[in-house]
C-alpha cells in the first residue's frame, strides 16, 4: 500500500523525519504516537503525498511520490482518507453535501440511498442539511470520517481524530475506525492518548509505532 | 465540431464546479462592475470607430468625386471664359458633368461669413464651376495644362489637399477607436486577473479542502472560471444595455450637427454592441483560468 524507504523530511534546515523505513500492509491498523512535534503529521502528509520526502522514497500504490503529476497525486488522494484533527469543510455547504465532496470532485454521482446509510453509520442521518460551523467536535470529527470513506478508500489516516472529543466520543470514533479496518481497510491513527491504544489492542491486532529522535520504532510492551 | 475540454466542461451542467466555491466575496461587484463599465466605455469606442469609419468613407468619396475651378477674369470677360471652360469640360474625358454655380449659390456660400445681404453681383468674385467626376476619372494634369491654354484665369482645385488630410484624421480616429477597444479589453482581463487572484488567495481553506479530497487543478480551476465568466457576462449585459442606451438618447443625425451628432451606429453596425458581452466572457474565461492555473501551481 505505502512504503517508507530511508525517507528523511527536512525544513528550514532542520530534519523532522529521518531514515523512516516502514511498509503499511493491506488490513493493517497501525497507531502511531510521539509527543507534540514529534512528527506524527509529516509522516502522515509524506503518506498521503501532501509532502515530498526530501532524502530516500515513499511509495504510495506501487509508485514513487516524487514521480508522480499533480493530477496523479489528486486521483491518489481518492483513494486515501484523511482525517484531521482541525478538520475542514466548506461552510457554505450543508453537511451532506460535505461529506459527498470526494465524489462530486471525482465527477461521480453518489446513491441518495447510500449517503443516508453513511451519515447513519456515523450517527450523523439528523444532521445532513445542517452547515458544518453549527456541528460540534465530535460530529465534525464524524463527518469527517464519513466524507474520508465515501469514495471506499483502500488506506484511511487520522491526525488526532480524538483530539477535540470526550472520552465517550473517542470511543465512538474508534469503534468506527475499528470496524472499517475489519472491512480491510489499512488504518494509521496518529494519537497521543496510550487510554485510545490501549481499547483498541483490546478489540484488534494493531501495530503501535512511536516517533522519537525524529525515527520510527516499534513501541514496547509498556502499552 | 468538438469544444475543447475547458470550454465543454464549462457547459456541461452535471459538472458545475462553481458550487464549491462560496457564493459571495469582495471580488464579485468588483468582477461584475469592472466588466459593466469597461462594456459601457467599450459601447461608446465602438461608436466612436464606426462612426469615424463612416465620416472617412464618406469624406474620400465625397471630395473624390468633385473638383471646382475658380475662374478669375476682368469682368467683361468673365462669362466668355467661363463658355470656353464649360465648352473644354463638355469634351474632355473623365468628366460627367459640369456647371457653373449661379450668384444665389455663390451667395450661400459666403453667407456664414459675410451675412445674407452680400452684394454679390457687385464685388469681384471669381466664378467657379463645379465638375463631377466620371469613370474613369479625368487626368487633372492634363486638364490643367489644358485650362492655361484656354482659361489663363482659371485653376483647377480637385481637393486633394482638403481630401487627403481629412481622410487620414478619420482614419487615424477610427484607428483610435480601436485601439481604444482592445485598450478596454486589456484593461478588463487584467482587472478580472487581479480579482480571480484575490479570491483564490480568500479561499485557500476552500482549495485545501479540495485538494485533500482528490479533486484535480483543472476542477478547481473550472470553479472558479465558471464563477468569474458569469458575473462578467451579467455586467458586460448590463454596461452593453446601459451604452446602447445612451448611444440611442444622443441627438440625431443631421447635416449642420456634423460629427457629433452622426456618432451611433447604422444597419447592421446595431448588432456590434450584442458582441461584447460575450467578447467580455470569453475574455474573463481567458483571464481566470490563466490566473487559476498559475496560482494552483504556487499552491503547495
Amino acid at each position: 500500500m505505502i512504503a517508507f524507504e530511508n525517507a528523511a523530511y527536512s525544513y528550514g534546515g532542520g530534519e523532522l523525519l529521518s531514515e523512516v523505513s516502514l511498509r503499511l500492509a493491506p488490513g493493517s491498523f497501525h497507531f502511531l504516537t510521539g509527543p507534540s512535534g514529534s512528527g506524527k503529521t509529516t509522516f502522515l502528509k509524506l503518506a498521503y503525498a501532501e509532502l515530498m520526502p526530501t532524502a530516500g522514497h515513499v511509495t504510495i500504490f506501487d509508485r514513487e511520490v516524487k514521480s508522480l503529476t499533480r493530477d496523479d497525486i489528486a486521483r491518489t488522494r481518492r483513494r486515501i482518507g484523511v482525517v484531521h484533527q482541525d478538520v475542514q469543510f466548506l461552510d457554505h455547504l450543508p453537511l451532506a453535501a460535505n461529506v459527498q465532496l470526494p465524489l462530486t470532485v471525482s465527477g461521480r454521482r453518489s446513491n441518495p440511498q447510500d449517503l443516508t446509510d453513511l451519515l447513519g453509520w456515523v450517527g450523523l442521518g439528523h444532521l445532513a442539511d445542517v452547515r458544518p460551523p453549527s456541528l460540534s467536535g465530535g460530529e465534525r470529527q464524524r463527518a469527517a470520517l464519513a466524507r474520508a470513506i465515501i469514495m471506499g478508500p483502500d488506506v484511511i489516516l487520522a491526525d488526532e481524530p480524538t483530539g477535540n472529543v470526550d472520552w465517550e466520543m473517542s470511543l465512538r470514533l474508534l469503534t468506527l475506525l475499528v470496524e472499517l479496518n475489519r472491512m480491510g481497510k489499512t488504518i494509521v491513527v496518529a494519537t497521543h492518548d496510550l487510554n485510545l491504544i490501549r481499547q483498541a489492542k483490546a478489540q484488534i491486532a494493531a501495530r503501535v509505532l512511536r516517533i522519537s529522535k525524529r525515527r520510527i520504532q516499534l513501541a514496547g510492551a509498556d502499552l | 465540431m468538438t469544444l475543447p475540454p475547458a470550454i465543454a466542461a464549462f457547459f456541461d451542467s452535471t459538472r458545475h464546479a462553481d458550487r464549491v466555491v462560496p457564493p459571495s466575496g469582495h471580488t464579485a461587484w468588483l468582477t461584475t462592475f469592472t466588466a459593466g463599465a469597461m462594456t459601457f466605455l467599450c459601447v461608446f469606442a465602438l461608436a466612436l470607430s464606426l462612426a469615424s469609419g463612416r465620416l472617412a468613407h464618406r469624406w474620400a468619396d465625397a471630395l473624390a468625386r468633385t473638383a471646382t475651378i475658380r475662374l478669375s477674369a476682368p469682368p467683361e470677360q468673365l462669362e466668355l471664359q467661363t463658355q470656353a471652360v464649360l465648352a473644354l469640360l463638355s469634351v474632355t474625358p473623365g468628366v460627367a458633368s459640369a456647371r457653373a454655380l449661379s450668384d444665389e449659390e455663390n451667395r450661400k456660400l459666403l453667407e456664414p461669413w459675410f451675412g445674407p445681404d452680400l452684394p454679390v453681383a457687385e464685388l469681384p468674385l471669381p466664378r467657379l464651376i463645379e465638375i463631377t467626376e466620371g469613370d474613369p476619372a479625368y487626368d487633372s494634369e492634363g486638364l490643367r495644362q489644358r485650362l492655361a491654354a484656354e482659361a489663363p484665369g482659371a485653376v483647377l482645385d480637385d481637393h486633394t489637399r482638403w481630401r487627403r488630410p481629412l481622410a487620414e484624421a478619420a482614419g487615424r480616429l477610427r484607428l483610435l477607436g480601436w485601439l481604444s477597444i482592445l485598450l478596454i479589453g486589456t484593461t478588463m482581463g487584467a482587472m478580472i486577473t487581479l480579482a480571480a487572484n484575490a479570491s483564490l488567495a480568500a479561499n485557500a481553506q476552500v482549495i485545501r479542502v479540495l485538494r485533500l479530497v482528490g479533486a484535480r487543478d483543472s476542477y478547481i480551476a473550472r470553479a472558479f472560471v465558471r464563477r468569474f465568466t458569469l458575473r462578467a457576462l451579467a455586467g458586460a449585459s448590463a454596461g452593453a444595455f446601459a451604452g446602447l442606451l445612451g448611444v440611442l438618447l444622443l441627438p440625431s443625425a443631421d447635416a449642420a450637427g456634423g460629427f457629433l451628432t452622426g456618432l451611433g451606429f447604422q444597419g447592421a453596425g446595431w448588432l456590434w454592441p450584442f458582441v461584447l458581452p460575450p467578447l467580455a466572457g470569453a475574455v474573463a474565461f481567458a483571464a481566470t483560468r490563466r490566473a487559476a492555473l498559475r496560482k494552483l501551481r504556487e499552491l503547495t
